[in-house]
């Protein structure tokens, strides 16, 4: 059996269907050698564990057993500028930060203000003001400005998992990457099911983009990725192994000259409605993962991680106060991180609305007085060079009103 | 047409054709549906009830703390949920009244409890089968009730830790309210998120829903539902303009009943049940339909059944629906017969993607093809396919599979392909692979 790298040298030669798939020579320059980088929390991360405000004199009595000590105390938090720190188990953030590569947006929210986490990520991906306010992505539509659906051969976009999260799902052809671990399919066999598939609305799409994603990744991932067992995309059991295995392969990917320029990575285990804990308890070993995994990204991308920024954002924050179960409920802002060799770091921003009972939204939740959207047209625009009026427009329509953020990347 | 009407009953409200299964219903399409619906649901043995699993754990967290759990956990939950699988998966296969186990899945998504919760590994199995199947064809409400008594869910959603603050024990120990069943109940399992509930309904559901809880070591039936009324907030409760007074446990019974009975709900279900047996995009007159069948049985949920074999929309189109990866994996092995064992089939539904209730949040797997079909998931299942294929060996016959599973819907070129593939291998993995089997 022809093995798939050598087979999908043979591509352009085998027959209509697949001259659409076009060799790989036709790989078109990107539009940008900027990559960016959008890490989804399901679920709902808790800011004020993340990056806890042991500055704010109402902080102890507010957050209970969920308040940790300060910095330089046994297992207090790390300190970021005497106000903020960071949770104990984000370390690897923590040295990002102090070499001036990673930020904090705190009090950050979208504009949702209800609380089913399902709408609410609906609304993070869509990126209008309401959920299912557009049936495609922001990210897509971004690419689509970027040229991502004119330039050839070239998928800027990527996404990690089986399926595509409605971030960037939309009229922009975007790639994919998820480890293997089945047979692989001679091109004969491939290109008559492609024949079959073409007809139908759902899989012929799906799999012509499979079969060129396929032969992106294989060039790239030479010698392949181990049988690392992972479902991200909402569609499976996610653990530290698949976080790290999907950040270096994102690293990889988005590193290459021809590579991707934009991916999507999506982690989940963030609903922690009980035992939350501290260093011990539900929340502390997904932060490990999530920070383990940042730092294995910034590894493999190499010297792009120079021209990066990675965005790393939730649906919603959680209560301000414990629940009765050790635990916190839905709530409303909470944190956002922006990392990366591009990013102007080394600062916590945002105005801080304190922790005081009377300055809580709705008397239980940290109020929002960042909105998510001013951070993301930042670096659509300051990084990937999108114009502003494209923006508006196309990207995130209904928020004009909503400004920019002002110096957030290196210039 | 009465074969391509029996492709319908086979696949999109039965779990794909066993050999001979298709000419069965080819007879009367309907009638074949209506039959299973008719007999009872059937019980499955289960090496242990979900109270006995939950004690299990009480058990171990007492005597040996976290470290046991852990134990109990990584050990025996692992492989109760293994086995658990492997038996849920060989009777999707075998069974011969595969709407009634269809019905069991929907239902257990509609009401998810997952695995990604470490201790639902030994509790969501008996969840399916002590709350979930003996309601598939009886009442919404009394499934509801199952449900939220149910060890599993009131753990996975938290509510066996719910404390009233202003109970006994919440006064004394200063614990208190856990939202996250309340919210859930009103979100996903009765009205929808659009369903005109507030936040300050939620408060007011979890007050409502305080001391559902579990009996402890010791007590009388340890690990299974217990209401405990020191923790219960006491107290007038408001929900959604409706007043309840202080009356314990049967506060929580009336309000789940007014919740089924509540007209946001009939929507709601319908909705998810049209878009599950229609279309993705159920045409809005078949679920107004279906609303008011919901709504004038009292949420019979085999009427409900009965009603979209009966609207004229089910059987307008041949294959809406592209089967899920779980979908796919049983009607493949429908089709060879061939089950093995149950590390084998669970890790297959997982290698593409759906782990058996396995859903990645509480509002289950998603229901159309949009979330499920993406450029990677095409090459696995394909890839899957051949690994199946290869695996059959010399004994099956592609055109015999051919006839009796997509035969009736096949075009000419799927019928070719098949046919002149160059190995059996791949003849067996075209025909699985093809878009008439990857459809419903």
């Amino acid at each position: 059996m022809i093995s798939r790298r050598h087979s999908l040298a043979l591509l352009g030669a085998a027959g209509a269907t697949m001259a659409a798939l076009g060799p790989r020579a036709a790989l078109a320059r990107a539009a940008t050698d900027k990559r960016f980088v959008f890490v989804i929390l399901r679920g709902a991360l808790d800011g004020l564990a993340a990056v806890p405000p042991f500055g704010d004199p109402a902080y102890r009595s507010a957050r209970g057993a969920l308040a940790f000590a300060e910095p330089g105390r046994n297992d207090g938090a790390l300190d970021l500028d005497g106000r903020f720190g960071l949770h104990p188990a984000l370390e690897k953030l923590h040295a990002m930060y102090q070499a001036r590569e990673m930020l904090v947006v705190h009090a950050v929210a979208t504009p949702y203000r209800a609380r089913s986490h399902f709408d609410a990520q609906d609304l993070l991906e869509n990126g209008t003001t309401r959920p299912r306010g557009a049936a495609d992505g922001w990210l897509n539509r971004a690419l689509g400005l970027l040229g991502g659906g004119r330039s050839g051969d070239q998928r800027l976009g990527l996404a990690v998992g089986q399926t595509v999260p409605l971030v960037l799902r939309g009229a922009t052809p975007v790639g994919a990457w998820a480890p293997q671990q089945l047979p692989e399919l001679n091109v004969d066999f491939m290109s008559r099911l492609a024949q079959l598939y073409a007809p139908d609305p759902v899989l012929g799409p799906a799999i012509r983009e499979g079969m060129r994603a396929q032969a992106m990744n294989d060039s790239v991932l030479r010698g392949g990725e181990g049988g690392g067992r992972m479902a991200q995309g909402g569609n499976g059991p996610r653990g530290p192994r698949s976080v790290a295995a999907a950040a270096q392969a994102v690293g990889r990917l988005l590193g290459a000259a021809q590579g991707p320029r934009a991916a999507v990575i999506e982690i989940g285990g963030w609903d922690t409605h009980s035992g939350q804990g501290l260093l011990t308890g539900r929340l502390a070993p997904v932060l490990r993962m999530l920070g383990d995994g940042l730092g294995a990204l910034k590894t493999a991308l190499g010297p792009a991680w120079r021209e990066t920024v990675i965005a790393v954002a939730t649906e919603f924050g959680r209560t301000v106060a414990p629940n009765g179960t050790n635990g916190t409920d839905h709530g409303t802002a909470g944190a956002a991180f922006l990392l990366g060799g591009a990013v102007a770091g080394g600062r916590v921003i945002g105005t801080w609305p304190g922790l005081a009972p009377n300055r809580l939204l709705e008397g239980r939740d940290l109020a929002p007085t960042t909105d998510l959207t001013g951070v993301l047209k930042a670096v659509l625009i300051g990084h990937l060079g999108l114009p502003l009026d494209a923006v508006d427009r196309v990207v995130f329509p209904g928020a004009a009103a909503v400004a920019p953020l002002p110096d957030l990347l290196r210039t | 047409m009465t074969t391509r009407d029996a492709f319908i009953a086979v696949n999109r409200f039965g779990l794909g054709a066993r050999p001979g299964e298709l000419a069965e219903a080819s007879h009367d399409p309907r009638g074949w549906i209506e039959r299973q619906l008719a007999a009872p649901p059937g019980t499955r043995p289960i090496e242990a009830t979900g109270s006995q699993r939950m004690a299990l754990f009480q058990e171990s967290r007492r005597r040996g703390g976290d470290q046991a759990v852990e134990t109990l956990f990584r050990q025996n939950f692992r492989d109760m949920y293994l086995d658990d699988m492997g038996r849920r998966a060989r009777t999707q296969i075998e069974s011969g009244t595969p709407v009634i186990e269809r019905l069991v899945a929907f239902w257990s998504n509609h009401f998810t409890v997952s695995v990604q919760r470490p201790i639902c590994l030994g509790l969501a199995g008996p969840f399916e089968q002590e709350a979930i199947r003996p309601h598939v064809t009886g009442r919404f409400r009394d499934m509801l009730l199952a449900v939220a008594r149910h060890p599993a869910m009131l753990t996975y959603l938290d509510n066996a830790q719910s404390v009233g603050p202003g109970s006994r024990a919440g006064t004394r120990m200063g614990r208190g309210l856990n939202e996250n069943l309340a919210r859930e109940i009103m979100e996903l399992h009765t009205l929808g998120v659009n369903g005109g509930y507030t936040q300050t309904d939620v408060r007011e559901l979890a007050k409502i829903l305080t001391g559902w809880s579990l009996g402890r070591p010791g007590e009388n039936g340890a690990g299974g539902f217990l209401f405990r009324p020191v923790i219960h907030e006491p107290g007038e409760k408001t929900l959604l303009g409706v007043r309840y007074a202080e009356a314990g446990e049967r506060e929580g019974i009336a309000a789940l009943t007014a919740l089924a009975r509540h007209q946001a709900t009939a929507m709601h279900v319908a909705t998810k049940f049209a878009r599950h047996l229609v279309a993705d995009r159920p045409p809005a007159a078949a679920v107004d339909r279906l609303a008011r069948v919901f709504r004038d049985s009292d949420g019979d949920l085999g009427a409900l059944a009965r009603a979209v074999a009966a609207l004229p929309e089910t059987w307008a189109q041949p294959a809406p629906k592209v089967k899920t990866p779980a979908e796919f994996v049983v009607a493949a092995l429908r089709a060879t017969g061939f089950a093995g064992e149950s590390r084998t089939l669970v890790a297959a539904q997982a290698l593409l993607g759906q782990p058996p209730l396995a859903a990645p949040s509480p509002a289950g797997w998603p229901d159309v093809a949009g979330q499920w079909i993406g450029p990677e998931s095409v090459m696995r299942r394909a890839e899957w396919a051949m690994a199946l294929a290869q695996r059959l060996g010399q004994r099956a016959q592609p055109m015999a599979l051919y006839d009796a599973t997509i035969g009736p819907l096949a075009g000419d070129a799927t019928r070719a392909a098949i046919e002149r593939a160059g190995s059996l291998a791949e003849s067996l993995a075209l025909l699985f692979a093809s878009p008439e089997f990857q459809r419903r």
